[in-house]
């Protein structure tokens, strides 16, 4: 874990809320792992104040990548971001994914912005030739890209594009092409959707993790403001910065 | 000039540096030491630690507002036991001087702590947490009191020899007070102060934004708050006063030196720049070498009205 001031290269538009950004960092991109997150300073002054955590979307060279959509002033200010612009970013941070179980087909399932940490997963669970079948759930078209991932299935909450209805819905509709037994399904994307995916994995005895998100400070577990209930401890919490944000499913209640 | 001295003395207190990492800002040492060098830090204070372990408020816990935040963290914590077996021997490693901050729901509970910490060599000092806001039994009720936070000093200052530090509440009408039955009853210092009850509103859901409905605030918001509560207690009150609230660099440092303050805490700047600290000292320095400053500590309570 370390801070790094990172030169951004470039924003650009994927969809009509989805943003990429691309910064330069040689320590980041050497150090960080698929689902694991960086905790970004988006201004120099104290508006906003606290940093904003960001997935790791993708790494290619020492260029690291963030996939966001707006939807607060710390959002805002890094669409607004022009090349050349210095981030200061506290990485790596958290628990990834861990892409080494026993399986052989990856079932990705993504929630809108929860798209975020998938294409650096595609590109992992490529080099170690797992088949990847990917869902991804939007309220409409505009909340879809196909950046970075693979084998595309898309579900609208309008029926604008693909699947007419949630992204889980849209998984349990396909759920008989594949062997249960040598699936795991890694999501990402709201806190009702990674409920419904949860039980639905559960149910079926499917391996899943889940990548959550909540509001946090610090990032790495000073702060203790980022707490998630586990099935194992009613004592304690579990911290998504520091014990997550990547979790087994049957370890947390969401 | 070569040499700057930004030694203090809070009691019988030494430190090198007045710059202190506030409880609850640091947890137990070891994650924030990833960033920085705590060794240099003029002391640091624990997350507070409770009889038995505490699991804390439900989420959301923290909230962003304007220059600030809310926390409704709930003291979660190890408790003492986990403390002592687990924390203590990383934080002896930390060649730092190590404040211990204490929360109870009880006055027998604050006694306790007090004692079994005692023996702890590695701990240096007490700081008495009778400020919480977002618990709802002891915290906040004793600091609401003057004769509560009088009887607790008491009781504690009875059981050990060590400094005691007494964290003050800003949600009071008149912080003097509770800063005269301190040193009255033999503390040895205040920290001035704990957070600012707060509260903030989703305005489509018509929901408070923490589950707690209500939290503590924080940051640089709040440092003219802090900066008057320790001016009104300097002014009356002859006691080492811990300065808090809001400081992001060092000329806030020198800000609340200038009002009374003989050391001061770093609190929601941790969250933002782990490594805060380390270069405050450093500003600190070069600020005394351009104000031909040789000994920091003149510049407390040197203000002009």
């Amino acid at each position: 874990m370390f801070i790094a001031q990172c030169k951004v290269e470039s924003v650009e538009k994927l969809a009509e809320n989805i943003y990429l950004l691309k910064a330069c960092s040689p320590e980041i991109a050497s150090s960080i792992k698929p689902g694991e997150f960086c905790n970004i300073k988006v201004s120099e002054s104290n508006f906003p104040l606290l940093r904003r955590p960001f997935s790791i979307c993708d790494v290619v060279g020492d260029d690291i990548y963030f996939m966001f959509s707006v939807h607060g002033e710390g959002t805002r200010y890094l669409a607004e971001k022009k090349a050349g612009d210095v981030l200061d970013i506290l990485a790596p941070l958290g628990n990834g994914f861990d892409l080494e179980d026993d399986y052989e087909t990856a079932v990705i399932v993504a929630g809108g912005i929860g798209a975020a940490p998938f294409p650096m997963v595609t590109k992992y669970l490529a080099e170690k030739d797992k088949e990847i079948i990917t869902f991804m759930g939007g309220r409409n078209e505009s909340d879809l890209t196909d950046y970075g991932m693979t084998n595309l299935n898309y579900s609208t909450d309008d029926g604008s594009k693909g699947f007419h209805g949630n992204v889980v819905e849209l998984l349990k509709s396909k759920i008989d092409d594949f062997n249960l037994d040598e699936i795991k399904v890694f999501g990402c994307g709201p806190n009702p959707m990674l409920k419904a995916l949860k039980e639905f994995c559960e149910e079926k005895n499917i391996l899943c993790e889940l990548s959550t998100e909540c509001a946090m400070a610090c990032g790495f577990g000073i702060c203790q403001g980022c707490p998630i209930e586990s099935t194992f401890n009613d004592e304690k919490y579990l911290l998504v910065c520091k014990d997550g944000p990547v979790f087994n499913s049957k370890d947390i209640i969401v | 000039m070569s040499n700057v001295d930004l030694s203090i003395k809070i009691g019988n207190l030494e430190l090198k540096n007045p710059v202190m990492l506030a409880s609850g800002t640091v947890g137990y040492g070891n994650e924030i030491s990833n960033f920085t060098d705590l060794s240099k830090i003029g002391a640091i204070v624990t997350k507070s630690i409770s009889l038995k372990p505490r699991k804390g408020n439900p989420p959301q816990r923290i909230v962003e507002t304007p220059s600030g935040m809310l926390n409704a963290i709930g003291l979660a914590n190890v408790g003492l036991d986990e403390f002592v077996k687990e924390k203590i021997p990383f934080l002896e490693k930390v060649k730092s001087t190590l404040i211990c901050n204490i929360a109870a729901n009880t006055i027998e509970e604050y006694i306790e702590c007090t004692k079994i910490l005692d023996s702890e060599e590695t701990i240096k000092g007490f700081e008495i947490n009778v400020s919480c806001p977002n618990v709802k039994e002891g915290g906040l009720s004793f600091g609401n009191s003057v004769s509560a936070v009088g009887r607790i000093t008491e009781k504690v200052r009875a059981v050990t020899n060590k400094p005691i530090i007494i964290k003050l509440s800003p949600n009071t009408a008149t912080i003097a007070d509770f800063a005269k039955v301190v040193k009255e009853e033999g503390g040895d210092a205040v920290s001035a102060i704990n957070t600012l009850v707060g509260t903030s509103f989703d305005i489509y859901k018509k929901t408070p934004k923490i589950k707690n409905v209500t939290g503590g605030l924080s940051g640089p918001a709040i440092k003219p708050v802090a900066l008057a509560k320790v001016l009104e207690i300097s002014r009356s009150i002859d006691i080492p006063i811990i300065g808090i609230g809001g400081i992001m660099d060092w000329k806030d440092v020198v800000e609340f030196m200038i009002v009374g303050a003989s050391a001061i805490q770093l609190g929601t700047v941790n969250f933002i720049n782990p490594n805060a600290g380390l270069e405050i000292i450093d500003g600190l320095e070069k600020y005394c070498k351009e104000m031909k400053i040789s000994k920091l500590s003149d510049f407390v309570a040197s203000y002009k009205i």
